[in-house]
């Protein structure tokens, strides 16, 4: 890869290959493990992750994360959900 | 003091054999025996009971670890104990089969090492003839397979000027991370320092060429640096704080809150083979030793930061000083900081370009 993933609503994002995602039992949260790094999720990041399946647009993501956050904006939803997806994408930990 | 929380990790040192000789390898200067190696049984033991203790993940380095032929067992057992399993290897003994069986056995990344972008330089600081093509092979079969690859490179006053093809060559192999990191002075390290130190302005300008490096493949390749800390302001919070994240088992079995702690003379530290490591972890004298803030000197003690660095590397307190339990030199703050400047200064300019190569029995 030598160019620059972007992502937007189009995207469909997953965990890329060896990325896994893991509840830690012995701290009580979910995590992403990856190369030398352990990523924490909190309940809304994992809210997100999860439902990247490689197999849903980023638009449905968001959809479906209205249903599960009614009280939260779908503006702020997206922005959350497009930089959190970025992120972890610009660090290899997903693809799209 | 907080309450004491489980290990993230544990770096497993299966042996000191290797067939490099770089002259900063961080294995301790009297290497073990091939004779004195834990056996599987015990190995997987110990690996068992991390996963039980909450660590997540589990570095196999040495020395070289494909020389251990259980390392397919061992990998197989870190992964049926839900760890994830990380290579750190030099790449030269690693062929298509042993990495496929590798990774059949659950491997997950491996960490390939370069001493340089080239096979010039790179082959002489490692003391390996053919070992650059065999590590390009290596890469190539580790992307092949679909495993994330990190490309490691340890920099210092002779190859810190092929920093930014050092960068390129990580990104051409089809690494996803590079870590640069400036070497660390302990153990061989310490007795190559004159070989191997810096100047100001060469770190200065590193520091600039990484940054740039970052910017322009953000998206494309993730920069890890560690920076030389002769010069820093204050030191790195070292393994994160001493018995608060990170477990280190030797080849023999001993267990280190860090892979250099053994330098520390006087020291004693516990053996799996003896105690268990839940045990030694909470209640090992060693780990107790220098956790958490109470045992710091001034001025860590009425430091704003003690909770951020943690005082900093007592191995490299030691290595400087003479005494563990001192602040790390490498602060600002401490009253030995000008000492150690000057003497990188020192040496960085008198330029002595010799190594002593770690090798069994070289250390004198
Ligand atoms: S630093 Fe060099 S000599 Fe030491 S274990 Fe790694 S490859 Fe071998
Ligand atoms: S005085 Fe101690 S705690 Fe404060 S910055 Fe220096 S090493 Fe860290």
């Amino acid at each position: 890869m030598t160019e620059r993933t972007i992502i937007d609503m189009a995207s469909i994002p997953r965990l890329a290959p060896h990325m896994r995602l893991r509840h830690d039992k012995a701290r009580a949260q979910w995590t992403i493990q990856a190369p030398e790094r352990s990523f924490v999720l909190d309940p809304v990041a994992h809210a997100i992750v999860s439902r990247c399946d490689g197999a849903a647009r980023l638009d449905a993501v968001v959809a479906d994360l209205c249903t599960a956050f009614p009280d939260a904006p779908r503006d702020v939803i997206e922005k959350d959900v497009v930089a959190l997806v970025q992120n972890f994408v610009d660090k290899s930990v997903m693809q799209a | 003091m907080t309450a004491l929380e489980p290990p993230l990790a544990l770096l497993a040192e299966l042996t000191h054999r290797c067939p490099l000789q770089c002259p900063y390898c961080s294995n301790p200067l009297a290497l073990e025996k091939a004779a004195n190696e834990m056996p599987t049984a015990d190995w997987l033991r110990a690996i068992n009971e991390a996963a039980e203790l909450g660590c997540l993940q589990v570095h196999f380095s040495g020395g070289e670890p494909t020389v251990r032929r259980d390392l397919e067992q061992l990998i197989a057992g870190a992964t049926a104990a839900g760890l994830y399993t990380n290579l750190i290897t030099s790449g030269v003994a690693l062929d298509a089969g042993r990495l496929a069986a590798l990774i059949a056995a659950g491997l997950e990344h491996v960490q390939l090492s370069f001493q340089d972008s080239g096979a010039e330089i790179g082959e002489r600081i490692g003391g390996y003839q053919g070992a650059h093509a065999k590590k390009l092979a290596t890469a190539r079969l580790v992307r092949d397979a679909g495993l994330p690859l990190t490309a490691n490179f340890v920099v210092h006053r002779q190859n810190l000027h092929h920093l930014t093809e050092m960068v390129d060559m990580a990104v051409a192999i089809g690494a996803h991370r590079a870590e640069i990191a400036n070497v660390q002075y302990y153990g061989w390290a310490l007795k190559n320092r004159a070989a191997l130190m810096p100047s100001r302005a060469q770190l200065e300008e590193m520091t600039t060429t990484v940054a740039a490096a970052r910017a322009r493949l953000e998206g494309v390749l993730v920069i890890d640096y560690v920076v030389p800390d002769y010069y820093a302001r204050r030191p790195k919070s070292c393994m994160g704080g001493w018995g608060r994240r990170f477990l280190n088992i030797s080849p023999s079995g001993k267990v280190l809150p860090c892979h250099a702690a053994e330098s520390l003379e006087g020291m004693a530290f516990d053996n799996v083979r003896q105690r268990s490591l839940a045990d030694i972890w909470l209640r090992s004298e060693a780990f107790n030793r220098f956790r958490g803030t109470d045992w710091m000197p001034e001025p860590c003690k009425s430091c704003d930061r003690k909770e951020i660095d943690w005082g900093g590397c007592r191995c490299q307190a030691f290595a400087i000083t003479g005494d563990a339990a001192r602040t790390d030199p490498a602060c600002g703050l401490s009253e030995d900081h000008a000492r150690l400047v000057e003497l990188a200064a020192g040496e960085a300019e008198a330029a002595a370009d010799g190594f002593v190569y770690r090798r069994y029995g070289a250390a004198g």
